[in-house]
């Protein structure tokens, strides 16, 4: 049995039937197509599903689709706007915040979400703010740095 | 990984949510964060069959203060409650448990009362509530009651709400004069459950001595624990370092905690003792003024 | 060239430039092309049934009510898998291993039957409808508990298995190392385990097999970091022509050796997709992913240090017993069965040692070998470590003094070990004496005497010596496939490029630093330079990426294929400029005549390849090399660690930690200092929480990320890096690799820092996780199990 739900999705309007157990990341990553959420576990402990809920950083696969009904959602591909890369993803090439990538959207969301409230955040405030996203490869120092550096490019520094 | 089926409702208003958890009675799950419901579902470890999703009632979502306590709306999430200054003004145990609870995503997402409903003796907030002495206030179609935390936590995930009855608010007493509070979480990593938890709160009259003590343990037995015996042991009295020390070894040995992979009963009953004694300096401090 | 100053410029972006990363533009903006981002038309989804309990008989399988459930479209069992000869497959350590249960569950989270249905979510509603009757047996949970005399069998199958040993294995000289013990003065020794841990790769394994009835052609989308050596076992387990299989590992979201193994869900989804002529998809779960898949160490270990009366070493000797789990599948070179574990003699001066090790099979999963641990090199660096570290100790000696000590010195290079490694090149003291001035070493030992207030302070020392860039063809192969590695490189009419390339990047950045190596050689701009991997049809044969090898085999390979390009470059340079190709000099990507300045370009070069060539030459300028090493290169290094313990409930934590790699010639700097601050945090996770272990029923703990503990941002530490230099002498650009360096060499000095915290209060060993309940118990003089 599905129900229709209405969400807007980087700006875009969509109408989708689905049944309400459908998890949110499934349906991000199956009805809308769009694919840079990320899956990474099955206990809500590593936050490579992160999307942006109303600019609140949360982990969409312990969601149902049917709560977002009505709802505003951010993914990794809208941080990119009018043609022109998001402070923080620069700032995540030029800091080498990433190697295989998997961890990335959700890292680049929160970290956006923290620099929009706090452009000059220390290394423990972004440690902190990340504290729910779990990265394998980099060791999470230039992830640090790189949202730090987003910060401040954000702010003409 | 994936949960099984289930009916899905999303009243527009209070009246309506409580209609339908009367009508469905136990086959009926209040949705509220779901933090803690959703992984329980997507392990299948729990499988209701009609959830009624709470989040479209934005009447819920409130952290204000009311006569003589600090009222805590059934959709306040974590988040709001770390950042909300009112919270610090009424207990310092609750301000420094909030940042501890989860992760900073699941806090966007998660609920006190859900929290405090859940009634998981590794959570975090019904040991702070016990040592505040917070009621829970339940609500029904047919009314509304006042239920004091103590007889709403009854055992393991069991708590004293009836078939229909849902957690409305929770509500945290303002202290009558100086007051201090702790919340120490060890644990292996952010996101894991207390390994133990400890919360104090310290209330002094005029004269300096304890009027009111509080001490609630997170992860050291079937449910969230009052350690009323080392509470007695502190009020009337004038705060010491014996005393607390005191006050901590009651407090560990009333505790029952099993051993497991975060470690042997003996070595967490040494952290309760240790924790409460760092936890009850802390408040003490805190009643104070001192930093 | 120096090892820090670039020759090129950064427009070029050759060798030393941190040169950012061209991959990252998909990544960053959520256009990554994982596995499970990839879709087919009519794909099927698979989920797979597990057993819940570790060792059982098989009694019947009833798979009626699953079938009939609306969606599914078959569901697969070990009887229908035996039908077409794949319930069993070669592993690849020489044993074999059950793809689906047909005779007996061998340990929790085996595989025993799949649900083939037409969404995720009904496959996985399908499997509690299919009804198994386990008939439970006795768990065998530890190795010692295996050689026991009363243990059962677990491999009944196996025939001449009587016993439940999996294999011995021995190097180095008895003789000569008992002779070193009698003349001792003293013998220091431990007794250890490396618990098991693993990789956990953000990304989980999976399959997209498409095997197409239509065409014959088996297109396999598969997590793997070895695609060229998974087709040729495909076609031999299989049996489908090795021609018809085409494997495309596309992105992988890590892999840390946890994506080199076959898996039975591979092979499953496989033969479904073969059997139903729809393409089948399957992606694990994090749980079938942690209770399933190749593991790392998981190693019991017992050392011993001959020394003289002065503190120096005379000989070594360990010996290991190696928990395998149900199956002896450990990936690794054929002739070493304890891996490369025999270089744990370390970075120290001696004669004579002699290793001894046992593998044991238990109803757990298989594994041993993955995690960055260079073939059990982790294991080898731990246990002489730990051993050099407890004979400071135990002598009175200040730890990296003894290390100063019995180092082998940098003049002695190249270096015979005692168990026969020649190390190619180093200088251990210059690296330790770097740590030591950046941590403040003496500052801190003064600070560890003074402190007051009831913390503990504790120094930490290691000082490693790896062995990785597998490996020459006359001592590696990887089930007879020996371990060369290759490049195939075009230059195209306007001067661009392409190289493709037989390893396989699950995130070390080598579309950049592959590009960079051409760069160097051939002075095309790195960015124009583009960089494949993955596709079996579209690269040359390699061993895929593991092991650290993919800069020492495969980086060679590409100086060596752009120096073949750059030989037919002279020749048509030297008909462009109409003289003599030994008239011609090269820097720089250009082509001059000496003592002129007559010159041409490489890309004029290039374009004159396919519009200008002589008479005689071929068009084109391209060509292909496979690279045989001949011999592995030795990073090495040395990292201190100062940590403060909290005796109240035996918690510490890192205040400061410095580590000074060094791994010959660097390609891209920034892209080594990430490799090497990822590997710091596996090793500071694995110290402190991050471990599988096993109840008395053989249920595995740590299937799932509430219980395998992989640290935050929050736990993990800040690091300091340093470097040294010293080229490997043997490689074509002097590079050794990295990847695995830090994981290999910092649990030891995490431990060795919480140790000489404690060994005041008599603690002489803690094995990790070093957790604070047994910090608590070893202060405390009580037994703090687990």
């Amino acid at each position: 049995m599905t129900m229709e739900i209405q969400v807007t999705v980087n700006g875009t309007a969509y109408t989708k039937d689905v049944e309400p157990r459908v998890l949110l990341v499934d349906f991000i990553r199956s009805s809308l197509g769009l694919t840079g959420t990320h899956i990474g576990c099955d206990t809500t402990s590593c936050g490579a599903c992160t999307v942006l809920l109303d600019g609140q950083p949360v982990k969409s696969c312990t969601m149902f689709a049917v709560q977002a009904n009505a709802a505003s959602l951010g993914t990794v591909e809208g941080l990119k706007q009018n043609g022109a890369l998001h402070p923080i993803q620069e700032a995540f090439k030029e800091h080498h915040g990433l190697q295989c990538g998997f961890c990335t959207p959700g890292m680049m969301l929160v970290g956006s979400a923290l620099i929009a409230e706090n452009p000059h955040p220390t290394d423990d405030e972004v440690r902190w703010a990340i504290s729910g996203n779990l990265c394998r490869c980099t060791g999470y120092m230039n992830i640090v740095s790189a949202i730090q550096a987003a910060g401040a490019a954000g702010e003409g520094n | 990984m994936f949960p099984p089926s289930f009916e899905y409702s999303a009243p527009g208003s209070l009246s309506e949510a409580m209609a339908l958890l009367g009508d469905l009675g136990d086959e009926g799950r209040v949705l509220a964060g779901g933090q803690s419901l959703i992984p329980m579902m997507k392990l299948r470890l729990a499988q209701p069959a009609h959830l009624v999703d709470i989040n479209g009632l934005k009447e819920l979502s409130y952290v204000r203060r009311e006569d003589g306590h600090l009222a805590i709306g059934a959709l306040a999430r974590h988040a709001e409650i770390v950042k909300s200054p009112l919270v610090g003004e009424v207990s310092k145990s609750m301000a420094a448990a909030a940042p501890w609870i989860a992760d900073p995503l699941v806090r966007n997402r998660g609920t006190l009362c859900g929290s405090v409903a859940h009634c998981d003796p590794e959570g975090d907030w019904n040991s702070v509530m016990l040592a505040v002495g917070a009621s829970v206030v339940a609500a029904s179609s047919s009314g509304e009651r006042v239920i004091p935390i103590a007889d709403f936590v009854v055992d393991f995930f069991t708590n004293s709400l009836r078939p229909g009855e849902m957690v409305k608010e929770v509500r945290v007493p303002v202290p009558a004069g100086a007051s201090g509070g702790s919340y120490d979480k060890l644990e292996r990593k952010i996101g894991d459950y207390a390994t133990v938890g400890v919360a104090t709160h310290l209330e002094l009259d005029r004269g300096g001595r304890i009027s009111q003590a509080g001490i609630g343990l997170t992860s050291v037995h079937n449910h969230n624990l009052k350690a009323t015996a080392a509470e007695q042991i502190l009020v009337g009295q004038g705060p010491s370092d014996g005393l607390f020390a005191e006050a901590a070894e009651a407090a560990a040995q009333a505790c029952q905690p099993s051993s497991d992979v975060r470690g042997p009963a003996d070595y967490k009953r040494a952290v309760v003792r240790e924790y409460t004694k760092r936890g009850l300096a802390k408040a003490l401090a805190g009643a104070r003024g001192e930093k | 060239m120096t090892a820090t100053h670039p020759r090129t410029t950064p427009e070029v972006g050759g060798i030393g430039h941190s040169v950012r990363r061209k991959e990252d533009s998909r990544f960053i903006q959520g256009r990554g092309n994982y596995l499970d981002d990839i879709v087919l038309p009519g794909m099927l989804h698979m989920a797979i049934l597990r057993s819940p309990v570790a060792h059982a008989r098989l009694r019947s399988i009833d798979t009626s009510a699953a079938q009939a459930l609306p969606g599914v479209v078959a569901v697969v069992t070990g009887e229908l898998m035996a039908a077409h000869k794949l319930a069993w497959m070669p592993t690849l350590s020489g044993d074999s291993q059950a793809v689906l249960v047909t005779d007996k569950v061998r340990y929790q989270g085996q595989e025993v039957a799949a649900v083939i249905a037409t969404d995720p979510y009904i496959a996985r509603d399908a499997l509690p409808l299919i009804d198994v009757d386990y008939e439970e047996l006795p768990p065998v949970t530890t190795p010692q508990q295996s050689l026991g005399a009363d243990a059962p069998l677990i491999r009944d199958e196996k025939e001449g298995q009587i016993d439940n040993v999996a294999y011995t294995w021995e190097s180095g000289d008895k003789s000569a190392t008992d002779a070193a013990f009698a003349k001792a003065a003293r013998v220091i020794n431990i007794e250890t385990h490396y618990p098991r841990s693993h990789p956990a790769p953000l990304e989980t394994c999976g399959i997209l097999a498409d095997v197409n009835p239509a065409t014959g052609q088996a297109t396999l989308y598969m997590t793997s970091q070895a695609p060229h050596a998974h087709r040729t076992l495909f076609a031999i387990v299989a049996g489908l022509p090795e021609e018809n299989i085409r494997i495309i590992s596309p992105d992988l979201g890590g892999g840390f050796g946890n994506k080199v193994p076959i898996y039975p869900g591979y092979v499953v989804a496989t033969a479904a997709s073969l059997l139903i002529g729809k393409p089948v998809k399957w992606i694990e779960t994090r749980t079938e992913n942690l209770i399933s898949t190749g593991f790392g160490r998981d190693y019991h270990m017992k050392g011993e240090l001959a020394l003289d009366e002065k503190g120096r070493i005379l000989g070594m000797r360990s010996s290991v017993l190696s928990d395998q789990g149900a199956f002896f599948s450990d990936a690794q070179p054929s002739k070493f069965r304890a891996g490369l574990f025999h270089i744990c003699t370390g970075s120290y001066d001696y004669p004579a040692a002699h290793v001894t090790a046992k593998g044991a099979f238990t109803n757990k999963a298989p594994g041993g070998v993955a995690y960055r641990c260079s073939f059990r090199v982790t294991e080898a660096s731990y246990l002489i470590e730990r051993l050099v570290d407890k004979a400071a100790h135990e002598i009175g000696m200040d730890p990296a003094e003894f290390r100063m000590m019995n180092f082998i010195k940098a003049d002695q290079f190249p270096y015979k070990s005692p168990t026969g490694f020649i190390y190619d090149s180093g200088d251990y003291h210059a690296a330790l004496k770097m740590a030591m001035e950046m941590i403040d070493y003496d500052g801190w030992r003064q600070r560890q005497k003074e402190r007051t207030d009831g913390k503990l302070i504790g120094i930490g020392v290691a000082s490693f010596t790896e062995v990785v860039g597998a490996g020459p063809s006359r001592d590696y192969d990887i089930v007879g496939l020996k371990m060369f590695d290759s490049a195939e490189l075009r230059i195209h009419p306007t001067g661009k490029a392409i190289l493709k390339l037989g390893v396989k990047s699950q995130g070390q950045g080598h579309e950049t630093t592959f590009a960079q190596i051409v760069a160097e050689e051939l002075g095309i701009p790195a960015n124009d330079i583009k960089v494949m991997e993955g596709d079996t049809d579209n690269t040359p044969y390699g061993l895929g990426t593991y092991a650290s090898r993919s800069t020492p085999v495969g980086g060679a390979a590409t100086a060596m294929v752009s120096r073949k390009v750059r030989e037919k470059a002279r020749l048509l340079a030297a008909h462009l400029l109409e003289a003599s190709a030994d008239d011609l000099e090269f820097d720089l990507g250009k082509f001059t005549v000496k003592g002129t300045d007559k010159g041409v370009t490489i890309q004029e070069v290039a374009f004159a390849a396919y519009t200008n060539h002589p008479e005689g030459m071929e068009a084109g300028l391209e060509d292909v090399c496979y690279y045989d090493p001949p011999n592995m290169t030795y990073p090495f290094g040395s990292y201190i660690v100062v940590v403060e313990v909290d005796p109240g409930d035996g918690t510490w934590k890192v205040l400061d930690m410095v580590a000074v790699d060094d791994c010959g010639v660097r390609i891209n700097p920034m892209i080594v200092e990430g490799q090497i601050t990822g590997g710091l945090t596996e090793g500071f996770a694995k110290a402190t929480n991050q471990w599988i272990t096993f109840d008395d029923d053989g249920n595995c703990i740590g299937s799932n990320f509430l219980d395998y503990l992989v640290p935050t941002a929050w736990e993990t530490p800040k690091f300091r890096l340093g470097q040294t230099v010293t080229p490997s002498p043997h490689h074509p650009i002097g590079a050794k690799g990295v990847g695995e360096s830090a994981t290999v060499g910092s649990p030891a000095a995490f431990v060795n820092a919480v140790v000489d915290a404690l060994w005041s209060q008599g603690v002489t060993n803690l094995d990790m996780p070093v957790l604070p309940h047994r910090v608590w118990g070893a202060i405390n003089g009580v037994e703090a199990k687990p």
